[in-house]
């Protein structure tokens, strides 16, 4: 890999490295644009949503919380649960841009979706030569394809969304694209323990008015995930042992 | 739904404040300092907590077949999982989902 010192090339890489996840980027955007305008928001309220929100998969619960009439606070809560992860995100890039402005950092929080975050941290870890400012420039290519690309597909699936049929089966597409981002996401046995006890409790939990039953899964879920990760480590040092 | 235009604002404001505060917390507020391990271990499984949980009823009891279990949905969602898992490649997953689905609801009528 070339190395990516002065920030204008990092920029360039980071747009470069991103540019193919506009294929899954732009799909799903339309797709929001798509669902949203069908549930009944209008125009202006999808845009706000990928505008302010910024977060895919959040967007999508939030929308499907909504379309059960759930009370706004579970709404809310349903959606900032999904959002979780980027804390752990935020963490992880700290030791690389928590130098920078405040003004930066805030940015860097704004933009910080999978693609822009994953890409980002390899390069990182790969290159500890790279400086402040080339690792702000980086960071901020990788979202330049992505982000405007997220707005205007959302715009596009808005504007075309009550002219698709029933006959599209739309209903489906959002747990599709659920599925299709979590499969991939099942590196671990402690991860795949993760997603069955969620499925399991959410289907138990499913009586629970407003989908308060899927908080319940999510957290006896994370732990579950702590806790098989925890136990196959124990067991890693015990076989490494004489 | 039967949200009011209010209602419906502070639910995109809401989760963009706090969207926001998630994604700047360690970054915005921490700093260099490091966050508790287990802290840590619990973030690690929220996407895998949440989504499938979500995602679970949906394809067992669809709304659109009024509740029932429908062999072309339920077809769909394994065909994505297994193509997700093995393939790794989101798109790829998405676009035999999707094709499976089409393709048993034609077959079925």
């Amino acid at each position: 890999m070339e190395p990516s010192a002065n920030p204008k090339t990092a920029f360039l890489r980071g747009a470069r490295d991103a540019l193919p996840f506009i294929l899954v980027v732009g799909p799903f955007a339309l797709l929001f644009g798509v669902v949203g305008t069908e549930a009944g928001l209008n125009l202006t309220e999808v845009m706000a949503f990928s505008v302010l929100v910024i977060a895919g998969a959040s967007q999508f619960a939030a929308l499907q919380v909504m379309s059960e009439n759930a009370p706004t606070i579970i709404v809310i809560l349903t959606a900032l649960a999904v959002n979780l992860r980027m804390a752990m995100y935020s963490a992880s890039l700290t030791p690389y841009l928590g130098k920078a402005p405040v003004w930066k950092r805030a940015m860097v929080a704004y933009f910080m979706v999978d693609q822009a975050y994953t890409l980002s941290q390899i390069k990182f870890e790969m290159e500890p030569e790279m400086g402040l400012s080339a690792r702000f420039a980086y960071y901020l290519g990788t979202v330049a394809p992505i982000a405007p690309f997220w707005y205007a597909a959302t715009y596009v699936g808005a504007v075309a969304g009550t002219q698709i049929p029933a006959e599209f089966a739309l209903d489906f597409a959002l747990p599709i694209t659920f599925i299709a981002m979590i499969a991939p996401a099942l590196r671990t046995m402690a991860h795949v323990a993760a997603a069955v006890t969620s499925i399991v409790v959410a289907l138990l939990m499913a009586w629970m008015p407003y989908g308060t039953g899927l908080l319940v899964a999510a957290l006896v879920a994370m732990v579950v995930g702590a806790q098989v990760e925890l136990w196959q480590a124990r067991r890693a040092l015990k076989g490494a042992a004489p | 739904m039967t949200y009011s235009h209010t209602t419906v604002w502070i639910i995109i404001l809401a989760m963009a404040l706090g969207s926001f505060l998630i994604r700047f917390s360690f970054l915005g507020f921490i700093g260099d300092r490091k966050m508790p391990d287990w802290v840590l271990r619990h973030l690690r499984y929220t996407p895998v907590a949440v989504l499938p949980g979500l995602v679970a009823p949906l394809v067992f009891w669809p709304d659109a077949t009024g509740g029932h279990t429908d062999p072309s949905r339920l077809a769909a969602a394994l065909v994505t999982l297994s193509v997700g898992y093995f393939g790794k490649n989101v798109l790829l997953a998405i676009l035999s989902g999707a094709a499976t689905l089409y393709g048993m609801l034609y077959l079925l009528g």
